[in-house]
C-alpha cells in the first residue's frame, strides 16, 4: 500500500505577514488533488488558525502535514511557553493575544474552537516552558 | 449580482482582478476582525472590511471568497494585490464607509448567507 503524501512546512515566527503561506500551499495541493471544497476549506480553516496561534503565541513552529486517501493529517509543532489550562484556552472567546494583534485582526479568542469545530478529531498536548503540539484529523 | 454591479454600486474602483468581474457573487459579509470571519462566516463571496494587512487576503483565500472591497478609502499594498491576484480575487476599494456600503449592498440583493437560507 502507498504511504501518505507528506508536507513540512517551518512556519517563521517573526514574520506575522507571512503566517498562513502553509495553509495556502496545502490548500492548492489537495486541489490538486482533487478533494472536495468543503474539506479543502476545513483543512485550510483549521491549518490557518493554527499558524496564526503558532505565530502570535509561540514563534513559529512547524506544520507537518499528511495525506491520506481517507483523511487529512495536521501536527502542528511549537517550542512556546505551552498552554497552562487547556479547557480555558478551548473556550469561545479567551484570548491572550496581544493587542498588536487584535490591531491586525486577530485574537478573539475563536482560534482553537474554531479548529476543532473544522476537525473529526483535535488533540492538544502541551508541556508549559516547552511547547505545544496540536494534532487535527479531518476525514475526507 | 455580477462583481462589476458591486463596483458599480459602491462606486469602487478595482484594483485588481478585471478578469474576473463577470462572476457571480450572491452573499457578502462585512467586518474588520478575521478572527470571526474564519469562526462564523459560511459561503459569502464578498469581504468587506476596512482592515489592510495581507491576512485579509489570506483569510479570503481560506473562505473562498471571491472579491474583497475596502472601504473607508484603505488602499491595499502592492503586496497584497499581488498575493489576490494569485489567489484569483477581485479587489476594489471605495469612499463608503461600512455601513452605508453594506447597506447598498444588501438593499440590492446581496444578502447574507442566514437569509439565503431562511429563503
Amino acid at each position: 500500500m502507498e504511504g501518505p503524501v507528506k508536507f513540512v512546512y517551518e512556519v517563521d515566527g517573526e514574520n506575522f505577514t507571512s503566517a498562513g503561506e502553509a495553509s495556502i500551499s496545502i490548500k492548492k495541493n489537495l486541489r490538486l488533488l482533487g478533494y472536495n471544497p468543503n474539506i479543502i476549506r476545513r483543512v485550510a480553516i483549521a491549518m490557518y488558525e493554527g499558524e496564526i496561534n503558532m505565530v502570535i503565541h509561540a514563534g513559529g513552529g512547524r506544520a507537518t502535514v499528511y495525506i491520506y486517501p481517507d483523511r487529512v493529517e495536521m501536527i502542528l509543532e511549537d517550542n512556546g511557553p505551552g498552554i497552562a489550562d487547556i479547557e480555558l484556552a478551548m473556550s469561545e472567546g479567551y484570548s491572550t493575544a496581544p493587542d498588536k494583534i487584535r490591531n491586525l485582526g486577530f485574537g478573539a479568542g475563536m482560534g482553537l474552537p474554531n479548529m476543532k469545530k473544522n476537525t473529526d478529531e483535535m488533540k492538544i498536548e502541551s508541556v508549559l516552558g516547552k511547547g505545544t503540539t496540536i494534532t487535527m484529523i479531518v476525514k475526507t | 449580482m455580477i462583481i462589476s454591479k458591486v463596483a458599480e454600486l459602491l462606486d469602487a474602483k478595482v484594483c485588481v482582478g478585471e478578469d474576473r468581474l463577470s462572476d457571480e457573487v450572491s452573499s457578502a459579509c462585512g467586518s474588520d476582525m478575521m478572527s470571526d470571519v474564519l469562526a462564523y462566516v459560511k459561503n459569502q463571496a464578498v469581504l468587506l472590511t476596512g482592515l489592510v494587512n495581507p491576512q485579509v487576503v489570506r483569510t479570503a483565500e481560506m473562505m473562498d471568497m471571491r472579491c474583497i472591497v475596502f472601504v473607508r478609502s484603505k488602499i491595499p499594498s502592492d503586496s497584497m494585490l499581488e498575493l489576490a491576484k494569485e489567489c484569483g480575487i477581485v479587489v476594489m476599494t471605495t469612499k463608503k464607509r461600512m455601513y452605508e456600503a453594506c447597506g447598498i449592498l444588501y438593499s440590492n440583493g446581496l444578502v447574507s448567507l442566514e437569509k439565503e437560507e431562511e429563503e
